[in-house]
């Protein structure tokens, strides 16, 4: 009983947490609809996809950093926080995704498509939520076991989506490396962690 | 005056009643205007250009909307951060093919100059726009105080470097090899639309949009229109411009507005006017030499303008 609780406590607590950076875009966008500029500045669209996008690569990296934390913490409760993680990151992604097709290109499929094909970043940004989308729909317990040993293999897949995250980021990043650059290390370390527990 | 077109707007729909106010800051310290001339009659012919659903930008976005890397790479940081850039004195280094080459005081360049009212529409190679009322001086009539030799085909601008007071120029990660340089053809950087912008809606410069003074140059992408300018050469040498440097592919030395011309990461084909709004992204169609084409087209006759992008 008293690990069922723990499990209760930390879901609701880690569900807020995650729920956050969105309820507070929302808060934002409350506020521009009432003094336009005053929130989200001169071109709250471009700021909507940006916030989206970077919240889905730092939730995604936080579900992939969920395992190794599990190990060196010996506390089973944080393994269950992973799916959560990787849920609202998958979610962030479709948001940014959203948001780009309404502000960008105002839903212009054809946009969409010459983005796809000329321009790189998109390309690879699309690429990573196409690996997402998997993931999150075999999250279930039910996927699990019909799955079985397939499933690990299936989210294997959480690799090239953080690669192609990141590479998405660096591509649209004009000058000032800083963030990119900490994100990639910050998965390397990952990596390597797993690498060397295996 | 060169530009001859008429006025497709009312004035009144284009001076906002702030900028009337406001001019009086401006105009007491440049002491240089003559007291009509910010009525209809350069407003006229400063409206080259302008589309008939084309507004004025509200001043405060225009003073902290910015890309103005020496202060950071996010667009809030420069209206932050740019503060700590001390303007005074300000010394302008000339050099190059030139008979009067030195140091000069920023104060002595634009003394005796016409500051002229000019709204120009604003076009950001990141695919936003605004329309912005410059005060500006001509061009043409700053580097001819300079006497250019006729070896002198190009004239490249520099802005200032100083960590000490541009935090930008202090961050790890950052790929600018400082000064910020840009260039024009000579020929481009004496047709009449080029200015050099010493205030904006009636104001002195702000910090974060270039002071104490700025090119701005319409038909070009907003990087070209290089800000706090301390360096002026004369060349007969293209001169690399700073973003042509880092990613040659993406940034040509003309970087004239071009929607036919796509670019690795924006689709040039439109712009976003700001400011843009949560239900509307105010999407509308890039123009041609960002709507200058019919008074700047033949500059660049004969020339194949995807290949000179």
């Amino acid at each position: 009983m008293q690990t069922h609780l723990t499990v209760v406590l930390s879901k609701t607590a880690f569900f807020a947490a995650l729920s956050t950076p969105l309820a507070w875009l929302v808060w934002q966008i409350a506020i521009e609809i009432e003094a336009p500029t005053t929130a989200l500045g001169a071109d709250p669209g471009e700021a909507i996809v940006h916030f989206l996008g970077v919240w889905a690569l730092r939730f995604l990296l936080l579900a992939f950093a969920i395992s190794p934390i599990q190990k060196l913490m010996q506390q089973p409760v944080v393994g269950r926080l992973r799916r959560m993680a990787g849920l609202y990151a998958f979610a962030y992604a479709l948001l940014h995704l959203a948001a780009y097709l309404f502000f960008f290109l105002e839903f212009e499929w054809e946009a969409l498509l010459e983005d796809f094909v000329k321009r790189t970043f998109i390309t690879v940004g699309l690429v990573a939520l196409i690996c997402l989308t998997p993931l999150a729909v075999t999250s279930t317990l039910g996927w699990q076991r019909r799955l079985r040993r397939n499933w690990k293999r299936v989210h294997l897949l959480v690799y090239p989506a953080i690669a192609f995250a990141l590479i998405h980021l660096y591509w649209l990043t004009r000058d000032g490396f800083a963030e990119v650059v900490l994100y990639s290390v910050f998965f390397l370390f990952l990596v390597g962690f797993r690498w060397v527990k295996r | 005056m060169l530009i001859k077109k008429p006025a497709k707007i009312p004035t009144s729909e284009l001076t906002s009643e702030t900028a009337f106010i406001n001019r009086r800051s401006f105009l007491k310290k440049q002491a240089i205007l003559g007291s009509g001339l910010w009525g209809a009659g350069l407003l006229g012919s400063a409206q080259a250009g302008l589309q008939p659903d084309d507004s004025l930008t509200p001043e405060n976005v225009v003073t902290s909307y910015n890309n103005f890397y020496e202060f950071g790479t996010g667009k809030g940081d420069p209206v932050q951060y740019a503060h700590e850039m001390n303007t005074d004195p300000w010394t302008v280094k000339v050099s190059g093919e030139a008979n009067k080459t030195g140091r000069y005081a920023f104060e002595d360049v634009v003394k005796g100059l016409d500051v002229e009212e000019r709204i120009y529409r604003f076009r950001c190679v990141e695919a936003w726009s605004m329309v912005v009322p410059w005060n500006g001086v001509a061009l043409r009539d700053i580097l001819r105080q300079f006497e250019p030799k006729t070896s002198a085909k190009f004239v490249e601008f520099k802005t200032l470097v100083r960590p000490s007071e541009m935090r930008g120029q202090r961050a790890v990660f950052q790929s600018i090899d400082w000064p910020y340089t840009e260039g024009l053809r000579l020929d481009e950087a004496y047709h009449p639309l080029a200015i050099m912008a010493l205030g904006v809606y009636g104001k002195d410069l702000p910090n974060q949009n270039g002071a104490p003074w700025r090119l701005m140059v319409p038909w070009k992408y907003g990087f070209k229109s290089v800000k706090s300018i301390v360096g002026i050469h004369f060349t007969s040498k293209q001169p690399r411009n700073s973003w042509n440097v880092l990613a040659p592919h993406e940034y040509g030395f003309y970087a004239n507005v071009n929607p036919a011309v796509s670019h690795p990461r924006w689709s040039q084909a439109s712009e976003r006017r700001l400011p843009s709004s949560v239900f509307n992204p105010n999407r509308r169609p890039t123009l041609p030499f960002n709507g200058y084409a019919e008074e700047v087209a033949g500059l660049y006759e004969g020339m194949d303008l995807a290949k000179f992008y």
